[in-house]
């Protein structure tokens, strides 16, 4: 996802001459072809997350269109009130991108696991919060980054994730749900955000299993008229996101259709099974999958019986 | 008007709006006044009437709690109907008790300190790389250095020779709990700074001669510059200075009268 991220995000440069890009002394043989493409839109800060966020609202209000990379927990929960306090409540067109979203930097350890962040942001005005699940979202998204004027943020996995889309996306419109695969006769709906959506789907192929899958690449917001649709069609929901349970993907996925149903629009009230880190630290080696399964991130055909 | 009567002014509009609003910080608004006053009377260049033209220089008020001073400053030189100053921290009033940019001529909002520094960071490498010649000032508080993103702050504008930012500290050597060197010290602080490779200008913060003098010094040696400024809390009101409850404390109606007489009599 990283390499379709600056692969994208040099293209759109190349059209926009606003767009910046600052680092924090991180990503190292990734964003090496932008620098040396844009050297006066490209700023190493150092080891300074505080300052990364304050300089980008400061570019930002100069006109510029500004990203700023880094992994995980750093360019997130480190600077989350410059994010809140000078990003967001001035409305500035900063988009925050963490590489090393969930478990992929897993062996580091709890420093690099990026568990709370979407619950974190979500709550902050005028964020838009996303997380891609393959390179083909990955590429979109930042797409739709380059053409929005908003704080946003872009959780990104890391590098080699399987391509989930056959084709490319063309566009991707604010909040979309994207159809990975819709079956007339399914009973269950799995909706996963990020890098989940693999395994997801190759879950539900390798057990021959009939549930309709769907992408959710915005966290914030969603599209409540497809959410609505979904909510209507399905007996169950299943949610799955390489995040906290509290305060994440599942969760907006309940808010939603709890707001739906309270409005009279949903007959039924929706039965959501979320799957998600049940409120843990995890502090052993091993591989993304290895970590996801100790956390429990994982799918039974139980769950769609 | 002089600098100096437009200081007098800007503590009258403010003592004002403390009192009707009973808020906080006017020790902390009147160290800064004269800076201030400089700034907007001598050395500044904007349009009131276009508080958003490219070309304007821009300040930023990171210690935000000290907003009265900057409301006054910007309401007596055209930015709104300085009559908007009455409604200050009352109900439905978009001119809040912390600095706010929803007010024209406020560059940014400020509450939470240490986040000023950056964004003039930001905002003068941008104006760098365009090539835009407009200056870039930064007023802290001197409690706010604490903050370490400061710091970081003042690393990136000397590695990065933003001779266009100009940053002064309103060092009147009282914080939120006590004195800064019972607090957390900053001294050596001019040392400090030098050896972050900043430009240093210490002045008396209440002399308009030395301010105006400091500021025309500015982005001369490649480098960014700051000015220490040794200033008093409370600078002006006999029962004020130097004393650590008017951090917090409300003029009463007598106070308020005492304060208007004492700052009136300058």
């Amino acid at each position: 996802m990283r390499t379709a991220f600056i692969d994208q995000l040099i293209q759109e440069a190349e059209q926009q001459d606003d767009i910046f890009l600052i680092v924090g002394d991180l990503g190292f043989s990734v964003v090496e072809p932008f620098a040396e493409r844009f050297p006066d839109r490209f700023l190493n800060v150092g080891i300074a997350e505080q300052n990364m966020i304050g300089v980008a609202a400061g570019l930002a209000l100069e006109g510029y269109n500004v990203y700023v990379y880094s992994i995980g927990n750093f360019p997130t929960l480190r600077c989350m009130e410059q994010i809140r306090y000078d990003v967001a409540y001035h409305d500035l067109s900063v988009k925050v991108v963490a590489v090393g979203g969930g478990y992929a930097y897993g062996s580091l350890g709890a420093s690099h696991h990026a568990t709370e962040e979407l619950g974190m942001l979500r709550t902050i005005p005028n964020m838009i919060v996303t997380a891609p699940g393959d390179p083909a979202e990955a590429r979109a998204l930042t797409t739709f980054s380059a053409r929005v004027r908003k704080p946003m943020y872009i959780r990104l996995g890391k590098a080699g994730e399987p391509k989930v889309h056959v084709n490319s996306i063309r566009t991707i419109s604010e909040g979309e749900i994207l159809t990975i695969k819709e079956s007339e006769t399914a009973k269950v709906a799995l909706m996963t955000t990020g890098a989940m959506l693999d395994y997801a789907v190759r879950f539900v192929e390798n057990n021959d299993i009939d549930s309709s899958v769907y992408s959710c690449p915005f966290v914030k917001p969603i599209d409540t008229a497809m959410l609505l649709q979904i909510g209507k069609r399905y007996g169950k929901i299943m949610t799955l996101e390489e995040h906290q349970l509290s305060a994440g993907f599942g969760s907006v996925v309940v808010e939603q259709l709890n707001d739906l149903f309270a409005q009279g629009k949903l007959e039924r009230y929706p039965y959501v099974v979320r799957r998600a880190i049940a409120d843990r630290f995890l502090s052993t080696a091993g591989s993304q999958q290895y970590i996801r399964e100790l956390a429990g991130l994982t799918l039974s055909v139980l769950d769609f019986q | 008007m002089t600098s100096k009567e437009f200081a007098r002014q800007i503590k009258l509009y403010s003592l004002g709006m403390v009192h009707r609003a009973n808020s906080s910080h006017i020790g902390g608004a009147f160290s800064m006044t004269d800076v201030l006053a400089v700034l907007y009377h001598d050395v500044m260049h904007y349009e009131a009437a276009q508080p958003l033209k490219a070309d304007r220089d821009r300040l930023l008020l990171s210690k935000g709690h000290c907003c009265t001073a900057l409301y006054a400053a910007l309401g007596l030189k055209g930015f709104f109907d300085i009559a908007e100053l009455e409604t200050y921290g009352l109900n439905g009033s978009r001119f809040l008790t912390h600095i706010t940019h929803h007010v024209p001529g406020v560059e940014i909002s400020a509450g939470s300190l240490g986040h000023g520094l950056s964004i003039a960071c930001g905002i003068a490498l941008g104006a760098k790389r365009k090539g835009e010649n407009f200056k870039t000032y930064c007023i802290v508080g001197d409690g706010e250095m604490d903050e370490g993103s400061n710091w970081e702050a003042l690393m990136l504008a000397a590695h990065h020779k933003l001779d266009n930012l100009c940053l002064i500290i309103d060092y009147n050597k009282i914080q939120s709990l006590g004195a800064t060197n019972e607090v957390l010290n900053l001294e050596p602080l001019h040392a400090k700074l030098e050896a972050f490779n900043w430009h240093v200008i210490e002045i008396d913060g209440h002399n308009h001669e030395q301010i105006l003098d400091a500021f025309q010094r500015i982005g001369r040696e490649g480098k960014p510059t700051v000015i220490i400024a040794h200033t008093v809390k409370g600078k002006g009101v006999s029962f004020m200075e130097n004393r650590l409850e008017w951090h917090y404390k409300s003029p009463n109606a007598e106070q308020y009268e005492q304060a208007v007489k004492e700052v009136n009599a300058q």
